[in-house]
């Protein structure tokens, strides 16, 4: 299939290239011209690399009641998202090649969108015993995590970064002190105390993560800091990445548009891992993400069903749907800080890119053909109908946020249009 | 969502759910008519038809007996039937989810929920799901709020000193784990009182407390100064030695109320406390028995204030 795509916005973040133009898909790749079997008028439209999420849960295995393979890789190409990195929290956890092996080859037989599954650090994510990186990455890992699991024994972690340190494997985890987060589900803060809530304190994060970017600083590992949540973890990653460490990091995107306020009256929606914290921190998670401290968005997809959240606040699923709303909420992030949509666009493509270590996010000749076709000003109101995935939890329920997604391309084929 | 969820579309109080967020007329409402209600209780036939042919479900998902024998003997007192549900030890153990026992409660033509649960915010969630006639009223969500226990505290201040505007109000012990220090802090500032303090080690008071209104005191002593009313706060079991403090013994030194400390405060101050009372832990037996305290006059007028809620929410 040779696609010909003609009058669009095209928009290459990781040239920075951005304005009116033709581009051309030939055997699965981004070609420089030549005959094309279709013409797709893009009219209206921004043509720019398929979106690129560093942490969507699929549920498979294990929680197939939440949500599947098939609804979630719609939910994907609806959203433009055509890459994304699957965390190990499934039941069983990605600890063994063989369950990696099966999650990979269920995704390619749907053809939808890439999945690059992220390994368990250790095994059943129990933080004491690692697991076989090397076969892990044979079967398909790109990184080793352990979810939103804490691992408390930092010999393990220690160790765990020595051994990954050692074959390159990158690794990626949250920074949140097991001991201080234990019992909190909110951020420590006004609200949790009018609410009553258990707190965790925004020096659960830091602590950890001052801890983390020393073993990192011991032994060299490539680790990715995954969801940050707190100013004072943009400010240790600012330092940090001055220093030149081999750290990078993301935050997802409801951090930087809501706030601990938006709990309102223990709206479940707004139970999240980490937990929404202060105006202060969405500030400057918004703003670190801006200047580049934090190198990307994600959606941190986590579909849960309808009893997970009609519970009370604190016995509520965490988690919120994300795959459709990453563009819709990248752009009004990226509106609200004036940027280019060449450096918007850069948190959810060439950023993620990088960090995924893949080619696509381009749309250099020769990177993969990857493309999204999305119109920025369509307005649309964010409701259960309207969302493909099968968790339909989001804090944004009710919101009309501009940027549909017209046309999904993954691999040089046509897979979504809308 | 959007709607202050305790209140119809008249602005009148539909749910009783939290302190915070009620207006300054619908508090007095509720004291003025639990005053009507305290000569109810004294008289020899206890009884009033306002609640004659409704139902009150007493919706205990945390073990209480003080609380749901007093909305017990209010709503009987406003003439209602009274169905007491011991969830702790039924259905929440056979696995049935809050909507679902909810619910099936209201299949039985409920018109009040009295809910009790050991999480915030639950009664919020059942309010969002009963049925537009029904009510909820909350008796205590996790560290939230207990609002008819802060109500019938502002009665018993009034009660006895008349005029919010003057006063000085010490609270002291464990206010982080405490509903009912929330709804007392929302109610007196709802009314007007000048000075609010909470008293107690930096490990029992919340994060940014301050932010509710109040003055934090660490030193009992100076927090007591000139105080016009004092409210123990109870200290539970658990909480007494471990992280949060060494031992009840050195809380009591630091935290216990004794005579000689009550002295500090204004000479006709009076001493409250919710029940029940750990003697020797947070307050003295002295100091209980003796002539400040008002602690067994709230449990009475705390009838009086639960049938004042009642018949507000759901009067004929």
């Amino acid at each position: 299939m040779r696609l010909h795509i003609k009058n669009g916005r095209i928009v290459d973040p990781a040239s920075g290239k951005e304005g009116a133009g033709d581009l051309f898909i030939a055997d699965g790749r981004i070609a420089d011209g030549g005959k094309a079997d279709r013409v797709i008028d893009a009219k209206g439209l921004v043509v720019a690399p398929g979106f690129i999420d560093l942490s969507a849960r699929l549920r498979e295995p294990g929680y197939e009641y939440k949500a599947t393979l098939e609804s979630e890789l719609d939910a994907a190409l609806a959203g433009g998202v055509t890459s994304l990195a699957c965390p190990p929290d499934t039941d069983p956890p990605l600890d063994e090649p063989g369950l990696v092996d099966m999650l990979r080859r269920r995704a390619k037989a749907l053809s939808r969108a890439r999945v690059y599954p992220i390994g368990a650090l250790t095994m059943k994510l129990e933080g004491q015993a690692l697991t076989e990186m090397g076969q892990l990455t044979d079967a398909g890992c790109v990184a080793f995590s352990q979810a939103n699991v804490p691992l408390a024994d930092t010999q393990v972690l220690w160790r765990a970064l020595q051994y990954a340190a050692t074959f390159g494997y990158p690794v990626w985890l949250r920074a949140e002190d097991a001991w201080l987060a234990k019992g909190g589900v909110s951020h420590d803060g006004e609200v949790a105390t009018r609410l009553g809530l258990p707190g965790i304190p925004p020096f659960a994060e830091t602590i950890a993560l001052a801890g983390l970017l020393e073993l990192v600083r011991a032994t060299g590992a490539k680790v990715h800091v995954c969801r940050l949540s707190t100013a004072g973890a943009v400010e240790l990653m600012r330092r940090a990445k001055q220093d030149k460490l081999p750290v990078t990091c993301d935050v997802a995107v409801h951090h930087v548009h809501l706030c601990d306020m938006d709990l309102g009256y223990f709206d479940s929606l707004c139970r999240l891992e980490p937990p929404l914290r202060s105006q202060r921190d969405r500030d400057a998670l918004s703003r670190g993400l801006a200047d580049g401290t934090v190198d990307c968005l994600c959606s941190d997809h986590t579909p849960v069903d309808e009893d997970g959240k009609h519970l009370p606040f604190a016995q509520a699923e965490p988690g919120a749907t994300g795959l459709e709303l990453l563009l819709p909420l990248t752009l009004k992030w990226g509106q609200a800080q004036r940027l280019s949509l060449a450096q918007t666009l850069a948190r959810i493509t060439s950023g993620p890119a990088r960090i995924l270590g893949v080619a696509a996010g381009s749309l250099r000749p020769g990177a993969p053909g990857d493309v999204v076709l999305f119109d920025p000003a369509a307005a649309a109101r964010i409701s259960p109908e309207t969302l493909k995935s099968q968790g339909k939890n989001t804090p944004f329920l009710g919101y009309e946020l501009a940027g549909r997604v017209r046309c999904t391309i993954v691999d040089g084929n046509v897979v979504y249009e809308a | 969502m959007d709607r202050n969820p305790q209140l119809n579309q008249k602005g009148e109080l539909q749910h009783l759910l939290s302190i915070e967020g009620l207006p300054r007329e619908i508090l007095l409402q509720i004291l003025d008519t639990a005053e009507s209600f305290v000569g109810v209780t004294e008289r020899e036939v206890k009884k009033v038809p306002i609640l004659r042919g409704k139902s009150v479900f007493n919706l205990f998902f945390e073990p209480s007996t003080r609380t749901r024998t007093t909305f017990e003997i209010a709503a009987k007192r406003l003439s209602a039937d009274v169905i007491n549900l011991n969830i702790t030890v039924s259905s929440a153990t056979k696995g049935e989810s809050l909507l679902d026992t909810v619910a099936n409660l209201s299949a039985m033509q409920a018109d009040i929920f009295i809910v009790r649960h050991e999480s915030s915010g639950a009664p919020f969630l059942i309010a969002r799901h009963v049925k537009p006639h029904e009510h909820v009223i909350n008796a205590g969500d996790g560290r939230h709020a207990h609002p008819t226990q802060g109500l019938l505290d502002l009665f018993t201040i009034r009660h006895y000193k008349k005029d919010f505007t003057g006063l000085t109000v010490a609270i002291v012990g464990d206010i982080l784990h405490s509903r009912v220090a929330r709804s007392l802090i929302h109610g007196l500032t709802t009314l007007g009182v000048p000075e609010v303090r909470v008293i107690g080690p930096q490990t029992l008071l919340p994060t940014g407390v301050e932010a509710l209104g109040v003055r934090v005191f660490h030193d009992m002593r100076a927090g007591l100064k000139d105080a016009d009313v004092v409210v123990m706060l109870r200290l539970q079991n658990e909480r007494m030695r471990g992280a949060l403090l060494p031992s009840a013994q050195e809380y009591f030194k630091h935290y216990g109320l004794t005579a000689d400390k009550l002295a500090l405060a204004r000479r006709d101050a009076i001493v409250m406390h919710p029940g029940p009372m750990n003697r020797g832990v947070e307050i003295d037996s002295t100091v209980a028995d003796g002539p400040h305290s008002v602690i067994l006059p709230q449990v009475t007028f705390g009838i009086a204030v639960r049938m004042a809620v009642m018949s507000i929410v759901a009067g004929n």
